[in-house]
């Protein structure tokens, strides 16, 4: 064969494979084959043609574009990296230099102060939390209800920031937000009760101070979490948190494929960014609130420990509860509107007021302190906070077998 | 002084302002402006506890009652004409309910054992003091609030549920 001969087959090939294949059918069928064929070569060819795309101009764009994203930046103009740490330094560049719009048919003033006010009670809530032995910037003697009296605050803004909008979605969005923040707002409050009721005040920075000692030659906190009631109330107070504080699994309020961003879809620059310091500084005060009320504040863990500074252990606290927000963020899928109204009726309520009877139980007992009245004390805390949960649960969430769709095939 | 005049000042001016407006969510947020004076006033007068209560009760929940009642009941505008009475109608029970008011409360202020002079409200107003005198004198106003609240909210409860049988 000529070189040209070869060339001309190799152009040929698909022509020839196609043929080869064809001639092992009786002569009738290859008229039909022939075409069958060449089409299935063209869907397959371009299905293929299609998937190597998708990833070839995703490697494109991202080498053409080529910008430090988040684990990559540093500091402008030199090789300095920071670990990405210089990232927040440009979103909050990027977020004060963007248009700030404000829809023509909203209300100017209250669409204007919604952030204002959500900024302002956030940070008024985080005045009465004790940061350190010496740190507390407010000190009240009714601190846990200024807290609330703070938060409640926030809930105005949420409605004005939804009304003000004047946009169907920012309304629905808002309603939304208010409902699960005012559900959530009942287990967070009845889960903090017990820890007032047994050290007999509302003063943060007393609360702390009731939870300076160690048992055990220094080694057990007498932190109100290591107490049945006390782990009881914990754990109620951290779910309700992340409702209050709109976080994953409870972020409903900015579903965007449901309601584009609730409250926050006519918000955008500075106003939007408002908007999220206020939920992350609430997110702070929240988990701030926790520590102060459960996890001992800024005492150390062992007696041994006290000599490092007490804010130390405070932010190391707050960090951890930190965490723990984002974990759960990254581990949860988001829950259902009906979903997260029944978890907060039908069983955290019901729940935090057996845990009420549970602290009032624990304050009575407080007496037996021979080993086996200690014992029997622990028996019954636990077996009165763990009964209405099993009994709850197996009740409320045992029978949802496959789901049903109501409005969907 | 100035302090107290400019609270008053407060309170007094956005409540004028929402019973003046015809947007009944703009007279219902300036009427948290005015409830929040007031919890203000309660600060300046030293009672920490009141005040917060203030603004956790009022300007945290009954503003939102308000406001959801508002939103949720309100089909297209509000008919004015149905809540215009004739003007001396207006003014005869304007005068009637204010004075009825001011009547109560100032009986109770004349009928109620003020300390002298001195001695400021932070010292008695403790929160212990409010705790001791909820829980021992009016012990049985507390228990029977308890119970018509709950009665209340148990009825709230059937009504909403009553229209119709969930499937689930």
């Amino acid at each position: 064969m000529s070189p040209t001969g070869v060339w001309d087959a190799i152009d040929r090939a698909p022509i020839i494979i196609r043929d080869a294949l064809v001639s092992f059918l009786p002569e009738a069928w290859r008229g039909l084959a022939n075409d069958v064929l060449v089409a299935a070569t063209v869907a397959i060819l371009f299905a293929t043609i299609f998937a190597l795309l998708t990833i070839l101009e995703r490697k494109g764009l991202a080498r053409i574009q080529n910008r430090p994203g988040p684990n990559r930046v540093g500091i402008p103009f030199t090789k300095i990296r920071l670990g990405g740490f210089g990232q927040p330094i440009a979103d909050a560049i990027k977020m004060i230099l963007k248009e700030d719009i404000v829809p023509t048919s909203a209300d100017k003033v209250l669409h204007f102060i919604a952030p204002v006010i959500l900024i302002l009670s956030t940070l008024l809530s985080l005045a009465v939390i004790p940061f350190g032995r010496h740190l507390l910037p407010l000190e009240l003697e009714a601190a846990v209800l200024y807290f609330f009296a703070a938060g409640a605050i926030s809930e105005l803004a949420v409605f004005t920031a939804g009304w003000g909008s004047h946009n169907k979605y920012s309304l629905v969005g808002a309603m939304r937000a208010l409902a699960q923040m005012l559900s959530y707002e009942l287990p967070l409050v009845l889960a903090i009760i017990p820890v007032v009721m047994l050290t007999g005040t509302l003063s943060t920075s007393a609360i702390v101070d009731a939870q300076g000692s160690w048992s055990l030659g220094g080694f057990i906190p007498s932190w109100h979490v290591l107490t049945p009631w006390g782990f009881a109330s914990f754990a109620i107070f951290v779910v309700a948190s992340f409702a209050e504080a709109n976080r994953s699994p409870f972020d409903l309020p900015e579903a965007e494929s449901e309601i584009i961003a609730g409250h926050l879809t006519e918000y955008s620059g500075f106003k939007y960014a408002l908007f999220f310091m206020a939920e992350y500084f609430g997110m702070c005060a929240l988990a701030g609130l926790g520590v102060t009320l459960f996890l001992g504040g800024w005492h150390a863990p062992f007696a041994a420990l006290e000599f490092l500074p007490s804010w130390f252990w405070f932010f190391a606290k707050l960090f951890m509860m930190l965490g723990l927000f984002i974990w759960v963020r990254g581990t949860l899928p988001r829950m259902r509107m009906d979903q997260l109204t029944r978890l907060a009726w039908k069983l955290m309520v019901p729940l935090s007021l057996c845990n009420l009877a549970n602290a009032a139980f624990w304050h009575l007992a407080a007496d037996w302190t021979s080993p086996g009245g200690l014992a029997l004390r622990w028996v019954i805390s636990i077996a009165i906070i763990a009964t209405p949960f099993l009994l709850l649960s197996r009740s409320l969430f045992g029978g949802l077998g496959p789901r049903t769709y109501r409005y969907a095939p | 002084m100035i302090l107290l005049a400019a609270i008053a000042f407060l309170i007094l001016a956005s409540a004028l302002v929402a019973v003046s407006r015809r947007n009944l969510i703009h007279a219902a947020l300036w009427l948290v402006v005015s409830w929040f004076g007031v919890a203000l006033f309660f600060l300046w007068a030293g009672a920490q506890f009141i005040g917060f209560v203030q603004v956790l009760v009022y300007v945290g929940a009954v503003s939102m009652i308000m406001l959801f009642a508002m939103l949720l009941t309100r089909q297209g505008r509000v008919p004015v004409e149905m809540l215009t009475l004739r003007a001396e109608k207006r003014i005869a029970s304007g005068v009637l309910l204010v004075s009825a008011v001011f009547g109560v409360i100032a009986g109770s202020i004349l009928g109620t054992d003020l300390p002298g002079e001195g001695t400021s409200a932070a010292t008695l107003v403790t929160l212990d003091r409010i705790g001791e005198s909820l829980m021992n004198d009016h012990a049985i106003a507390l228990l029977t609030m308890g119970a018509l609240l709950t009665a209340a909210l148990i009825g709230a409860v059937y009504i909403a549920s009553s229209g119709e049988e969930d499937a689930s």
